[in-house]
């Protein structure tokens, strides 16, 4: 019992070591994104949003969060992907992004959740800037997980709106 | 035993506060020669606890001011002293010197003493100038207070002294703390020991203590000892001080040299640029809280006392088997429960709610001080002083109501001599006014002076290209044009006011409150200024309004009257504006679909509903699909987690828990781009189209 205590511990440790972070991962447009787990505080289905008039088109609107009024970020076309219906698999991931001087709660709108991964943060690769694509720039990273590639997301630029 | 002080010192700064206002006000009150005992007894308390207090936490820069302050009140009190005019101005002085002092202190920085030393040696002046036996003791108490004096202290201990549960080696060692000491036991009274008793005490000592400290802080030590003892405490070779007042002061010891050195490095830099750090303080000392009445307490708590027995009911309710008598109950249980978040919710409300006299009690001492300034005769009137307000509405009123008074004094009462002339009672009178109307509170700021001047602002408006010459305006509309910017018709710039930002900037921050300020003024005879506020910020009844499927809500408050358009009396002006004549007036009408782009709202006129609302004399139809319900709702901000949206001054959460949001009048009306400089243009232009069709 100890044994397995102070194996875990060690585990533990090492992943603190080596700079280890959990991400949850989710779906859009057939690729796989990632945001630190630690900012996430909750993944909610797509339910009925109120619309905040003359806003941009991905800002889809607010949502009454526990009396909390939270706006919700449509990721598709914040990235400029083409709308699709929200389905079943539509889910809302509420995250809270450190601003410069301010803390916000705001929604992310994606296709689907995917997985949760522990990824070192120095096995990140940058983006290589080779598009005139302004989506490289709501991306902190590149990262392989398996034969997968999944694009770790800036919070501080994909939400400052 | 050491406890953490510093958690009391909120408390502290926040009773001093009040303890200086109560002063302050008592001040104001007082008449050179007529002084009333009471009064300044009143005074003389609120220093005396300010001094005790700081001198407690350490404070002992303000616990020296005030001791002088308060010797000076104490003679006054005691009728030693005749008051005079001097001391009233100088004691005002000091109140303001210690809120200074006071509030860097609560910033949590090192004050300036170069006032407090100034004014401190005046008050010693006074102390010291007609020294008469006595008071030369008490001044030369407050000079050698500072300096080391030292104490022989004889401790003769009776026999029993052990029994009452005392130990001197504690006494001692506590004196030992305060200064200085040097000790010498006697042992001549210890029988031999055959005749010992072992529980009496037979040991007697003569200290001599060198100490900063007052005597009073020796004479404390052995507070508890004195009828089992004799004890003897003599000044040696210095001055003798019959202490009556025992300050706290044991804890300072640290800190005082710290501070008491502080001046000398202070002065040379602050002298230059002395107003700053008082600014900048003054910015951050709002009050983070506030005192509540018991009363108010207790009956919240009865409230939810309530609360929790229906509460009970509902889930006994709950637990059986649904009849038809259980459903009958059931209603009558929501029914009570409805009733209770009501009261519980008003009764909240209430908490914030404090009467506007906090406001109102600066204004003594304003207009006192202005007035001097001036030379003018003023008396100044409060009515509805116990007016309850919202306390944050509360805070942001007081600067434009600093500054509407200001114009009251400075333009709006004449001097002594024109009131003369004109016939008129040499003292002026301004007077505040608050009172409840509707939902809203009114504040009346009244003069008896000239009233404003139509001319002279009509000439400067066309002068400075705010109407053209030919404009022709109503001498309302006239006074109207003083809330724009960048108007200011002082015929000098004096200190007061006249410096150009003026009353748009009462206008604009008595308007980010969602209220309103209006003059109206009959020249010779006055002028007054009405503001018109919500009672709280957090809650305002609305009007719940669909504009195709989007639900939204317009403030009651704003709202004149709703009606179905009758097409005949609409008329369109420009490219797209429709205009609907109601009555004598002509209302522009905004499509709110258009304004928040929104698809698949009705069109057509005639079919839809206007909403006439009014905002900054303005009155526009808005254009819904359907009249919902009304109810009050319960502001929250859009700007926390987004920003700041036009035509939207926030957002609600509706009973389905939907989110929707709060129109702004205001804010539409700039969206819609009807809003020019002078809002009168609008109406103008619309009226001169019409006459020309």
């Amino acid at each position: 019992m100890i044994a397995q205590h102070d194996d875990l511990h060690n585990k533990l440790n090492l992943e603190q070591d080596q700079d280890v972070k959990q991400f949850l991962t989710f779906f859009m447009a057939e690729e796989e994104y990632g945001v630190d787990i630690l900012t996430v505080q909750e993944i909610r289905s797509w339910e009925e949003i109120t619309v905040i008039p003359n806003s941009p088109d991905f800002v889809k609107g607010v949502i009454n969060l526990r009396g909390t009024i939270v706006p919700i970020i449509d990721l598709r076309l914040r990235f400029g992907i083409s709308a699709i219906e929200y389905g079943p698999l539509t889910v809302v991931i509420v995250l809270k992004v450190q601003l410069e001087n301010t803390c916000k709660i705001m929604g992310i709108a994606v296709d689907a959740v995917s997985d949760v991964y522990s990824i070192a943060e120095h096995e990140a690769k940058a983006v290589p800037h080779l598009s005139d694509s302004d989506n490289a720039q709501f991306v902190a990273g590149l990262v392989n997980v398996g034969e997968k590639m999944v694009a770790l997301l800036d919070l501080q630029k994909t939400m400052d709106i | 035993m050491s406890i953490d002080l510093s958690q009391f010192f909120e408390v502290f700064f926040e009773e001093s506060f009040e303890g200086l206002d109560a002063m302050e006000a008592e001040l104001l009150n007082l008449v050179p020669g007529e002084e009333d005992l009471e009064t300044i007894n009143t005074i003389f308390r609120a220093a005396h606890s300010i001094k005790g207090g700081s001198g407690t936490f350490g404070f002992s820069a303000v616990a020296d001011f005030t001791h002088v302050l308060e010797t000076l009140l104490d003679q006054i009190r005691e009728g030693s002293r005749d008051l005079t005019a001097e001391h009233v101005n100088l004691l005002l002085k000091s109140v303001d010197c210690l809120r200074a002092l006071l509030r860097t202190l609560q910033a949590e920085q090192q004050p300036d003493l170069t006032e407090a030393d100034e004014l401190r040696i005046k008050f010693e002046e006074i102390l010291g100038m007609r020294a008469a036996s006595k008071e030369t003791e008490q001044a030369q108490e407050a000079v050698s207070e500072s300096s080391f004096n030292t104490y022989q202290i004889d401790f003769k201990p009776h026999h029993h002294l052990f029994k009452t549960g005392n130990e001197p080696l504690y006494m001692i060692s506590e004196l030992a703390e305060l200064g200085e000491l040097e000790t010498q036991s006697f042992q001549d009274d210890v029988p031999d020991i055959t005749n010992l008793a072992p529980e009496d005490c037979f040991l007697s000592w003569r200290f001599f203590l060198t100490t900063d400290k007052e005597q009073s802080c020796i004479e404390e030590i052995f507070e508890w000892v004195e009828d089992d003892a004799d004890i003897t405490i003599t000044l040696c070779g210095g001055l003798f001080g019959d202490e009556e007042i025992t300050a706290a002061e044991t804890v300072a010891e640290e800190t005082a040299p710290a501070q008491e050195a502080e001046p000398a490095e202070v002065k040379p830099t602050t002298d230059s640029k002395k107003p700053a750090p008082v600014k900048a303080t003054t910015a951050n000392a709002e009050s983070t809280s506030i005192r509540v009445g018991i009363d108010k307490v207790d009956s919240l708590i009865n409230m939810v006392g309530e609360l929790v027995i229906t509460q009970a009911m509902l889930s006994q309710l709950g637990e059986q088997e649904i009849t038809e008598t259980t459903i009958a109950s059931l209603q009558e249980g929501l029914a009570q429960l409805a009733h209770n978040t009501r009261d519980l919710q008003e009764n909240v409300m209430r908490i914030r709610m404090l009467p506007i006299s906090f406001v109102f009690s600066r204004f003594p001492r304003l207009v006192r001080d202005i007035s001097q300034k001036l030379d003018k005769q003023v008396e100044l009137k409060l009515l509805g002083e116990q007016t309850e307000l919202d306390k944050t509405v509360m805070e942001k009123l007081s600067d434009p109501m600093v500054h509407l008074v200001r114009n009251s004094l400075d333009h709006g009462l004449e001097t002594v001599d024109k009131r003369v002339a004109a016939g008129k009672n040499p003292v002026g009178t301004v007077t505040l006014n608050a009172f409840h109307q509707g939902g809203n509170i009114v504040i009346e700021i009244m003069d008896d002076g000239q009233g404003l001047n139509t001319s002279k602002i009509r000439e400067k408006a066309i002068k400075n290209g705010l109407i053209s010459e030919t404009d022709e305006l109503s001498d309302n509309e006239i006074n109207e044009l003083i809330f724009l910017p960048g108007f200011s018709t002082a015929d000098q710039v004096s200190d007061l006011s006249g410096r150009g930002v003026g009353m748009d900037v009462v206008r604009r921050n008595i308007e980010a409150l969602s209220g309103s300020v209006e003059v109206a003024s009959a020249p010779g005879v006055g002028s007054t200024f009405t503001i018109r506020l919500p009672l709280t910020l957090a809650i305002l009844d609305g009007q719940l309004v669909r504009i195709a499927e989007h639900t939204y809500i317009i403030p009651l408050i704003s709202i004149i009257e709703s009606l179905q358009i009758d097409i005949s009396k609409v008329s369109r002006v420009g490219k797209d504006l429709d205009v609907l004549r109601l009555r004598d007036e002509y209302i522009p009408i905004l499509r709110l679909y258009n304004i928040f782009n929104h698809q698949g709202a009705i069109e057509t006129l005639d079919k839809t509903l206007l909403v006439v609302v009014e905002s900054d004399n303005q009155k526009v139809g808005l254009l819904v699909d359907d009249l919902l319900s009304q109810q009050q709702v319960v502001i929250k901000s859009l700007e926390a987690n987004y920003q700041k949206v036009d035509g939207v001054s926030g957002a609600t959460i509706l009973g389905d828990g939907r989110v929707s949001l709060i129109v702004d009048i205001s804010g539409l009306i700039k969206l819609s781009g009807l809003r020019k400089p002078g809002s009168q243009e609008l109406i103008i232009e619309s009226k001169a189209n019409l006459e020309a069709s």
